[in-house]
């Protein structure tokens, strides 16, 4: 934040350095047992030593999940059925993520800009290490992103961040209810014609509490411990049930 | 009211699956069948994710076997040796069936082999069923009583051994060789496997009905309960919560689903399931005859190795 501050006065630019203060209605997310997404608010203000400048700013907010392999598979038709044929393995992509903007993501951010922060879905998806992706590669990528898009697990929403008098700006995004667990990056742009002026970013820590918690470490640090529990959990409900019934059938 | 399940990692209405329980557990004690081949392909429809849904059932069987197996012992209507030798089948199939199921996983190829199973199995029993059911109507009105043919090739085999329970006396060959593709199916599909077994012991094995429904599921008890464990620890696909959600309904319906099955008549019972196997198998085979509508599906990096 600082060095962009100093990199922008050495720069000698003709506008003044303005900086982004920050808030988040929560910045922990728990995950329990009756999770049912989160609505998130972002909001803020800009900071500046002068006067607001002619040229107005644009505010770009995006929220991004923890970054998981993912494997894409393409169906294609065999024997008369549909069957997954072929597959592209990208070694990264973001499990949620959300672009909030004042006004439309071309209009408001260069592609040169877009390209060097990754800001749209399409560059934060391709970052992930498909340098020289191929056509057909590509392909599976928009499929990605639109199956994901079709999930709000991608959301792209222009025209959502309100900015009033060029200096208090605030947005909600919504979390879905199956969310992964991890830090989601939390990033705000402050752009004029197309260029980012400011940048800044923090972290939403996304976690399972509670007896989600510790269920779900259960069974991936002790398999067989949780699988046993499983079993016996389900032999006391066939027993209970059994017993219960003879004594009401009885009684 | 939404509930979150940890292992699934979806968020589900919890009278839903308390619901989809009770329906389960209505049709399966008034038919006198586990549920497992109806169950799975719900959770299919409600977006759990096949593996899931496969090692989950997997668990709820066991306690709907294990409620069942009681009042059968009590009856004494169990042949324990008979079980035991089709329970090492079954154990031998169960561990083939996790083997190829996370092969096919590895290959991406698993929802497929799920749905094309329960294609397969559920039409062709879902037929049987119709038309036994169908002749047993007409046999019924004509009043004529179903002759049983006591010899086959099964009493030529090699390996005989004396089954007191139900007063036979058979090569082991035929029970294991049940008890493995029962295992098998366990593991893959998800199910007991007794719409299998039952069958296959009344036919094949010639073993008399009273002790058939007793034994199987003294047999699934232990197989469903060995495929939990190979899922739990080689795929942690097990979801402790949704499996005590579908319990909690499931161990209600049945009990109301026997009161209702006593006041209907056999064949219609197997007539009304007969059709209900047959929709649900529609529903399935649909999917993988229709093109879709979206041709790319994603396999979250979990299921990659």
């Amino acid at each position: 934040m600082l060095r962009l501050g100093f990199l922008l006065c050495l720069l000698a630019l003709p506008l003044k350095a303005e900086e982004v203060v920050l808030g988040l209605s929560s910045d922990k997310v728990a995950i329990t047992a009756t999770f049912e997404g989160l609505e998130i608010l972002v909001f803020g203000a800009v900071k500046r030593e002068g006067p607001i400048p002619e040229t107005p700013l644009d505010v770009v907010i995006t929220v991004a999940g923890p970054s998981l392999p993912v494997t894409v598979w393409r169906k294609d038709r065999r024997f008369g059925i549909w069957v997954n044929t072929d597959e592209v393995r990208l070694d990264a992509a973001p499990t949620f993520y959300a672009v909030a903007t004042t006004g439309p993501l071309d209009g408001v951010l260069s592609a040169t800009e877009d390209l060097r922060h990754r800001v749209s879905i399409r560059h934060a998806i391709r970052a992930v290490g498909a340098a020289g992706m191929t056509e057909e590669a590509r392909r599976f990528a928009e499929a990605l992103i639109r199956i994901r898009q079709a999930q709000n697990a991608y959301q792209m929403l222009e025209n959502t961040v309100s900015f009033d008098e060029q200096t208090l700006f605030r947005t909600e995004i919504r979390l879905p209810a199956n969310l992964t667990e991890g830090s989601y990056p939390t990033r705000i742009f402050l752009t004029r014609e197309g260029r980012v002026v400011s940048q800044f970013e923090t972290v939403i820590d996304v976690h399972k509490v509670g007896l989600e918690r510790w269920l779900f470490t259960l069974s991936r640090e002790r398999p067989l411990i949780y699988g046993l529990m499983s079993l016996a959990i389900a032999i006391a409900a066939g027993w209970g049930a059994s017993a219960a019934f003879r004594v009401l059938r009885q009684g | 009211m939404q509930i979150y399940l940890p292992i699934a990692e979806v968020s589900v209405n919890a009278f839903l699956l308390l619901g989809l329980g009770g329906i389960v557990g209505i049709l399966s004690g008034m038919f006198g069948v586990g549920g497992g081949f109806l169950m799975t392909p719900l959770l299919f429809f409600i977006g759990i994710p096949p593996a899931v849904a496969v090692a989950t059932e997997a668990n709820q069987i066991v306690a709907s076997s294990f409620s069942g197996v009681l009042a059968h012992l009590r009856r004494k209507t169990v042949d324990l040796r008979m079980g035991t030798v089709l329970l090492i089948g079954g154990l031998i199939g169960a561990a083939i069936g996790v083997v190829v199921f996370n092969y096919l996983k590895s290959l991406g190829q698993v929802d497929l082999l799920v749905k094309l199973c329960y294609v397969v199995f559920l039409g062709v029993i879902g037929a049987i069923m119709f038309v036994e059911s169908l002749r047993a109507i007409r046999r019924t009105r004509r009043g004529a009583a179903p002759a049983r043919k006591r010899h086959g090739w099964v009493h030529g085999l090699p390996f005989k051994m004396r089954f007191r329970n139900s007063g036979l006396y058979i090569s082991v060959i035929p029970p294991v060789l049940v008890g493995v593709c029962v295992g098998v199916l366990a593991a893959i599909m998800g199910v007991g496997g007794g719409f299998i077994m039952v069958p296959a012991m009344i036919y094949l094995l010639g073993m008399p009905t009273k002790v058939v429904v007793g034994t199987s599921l003294f047999q699934i008890i232990f197989v469903t309960a060995f495929t939990t464990l190979l899922h739990a620890t080689t795929n942690y696909t097990v979801d402790i919560a949704l499996a005590v959600l579908l319990l909690v309904g499931g161990v209600i319906g049945a009990q109301i689903g026997t009161t209702i099955g006593t006041r209907l008549r056999a064949e219609q019972l197997r007539i009304l399931l007969a059709v209900m196997v047959l929709v649900v198998c529609g529903k399935l085979a649909l999917d993988l005859l229709l093109t879709p509508s979206e041709l790319y599906s994603i396999a979250s990096g979990a299921g990659g190795h």
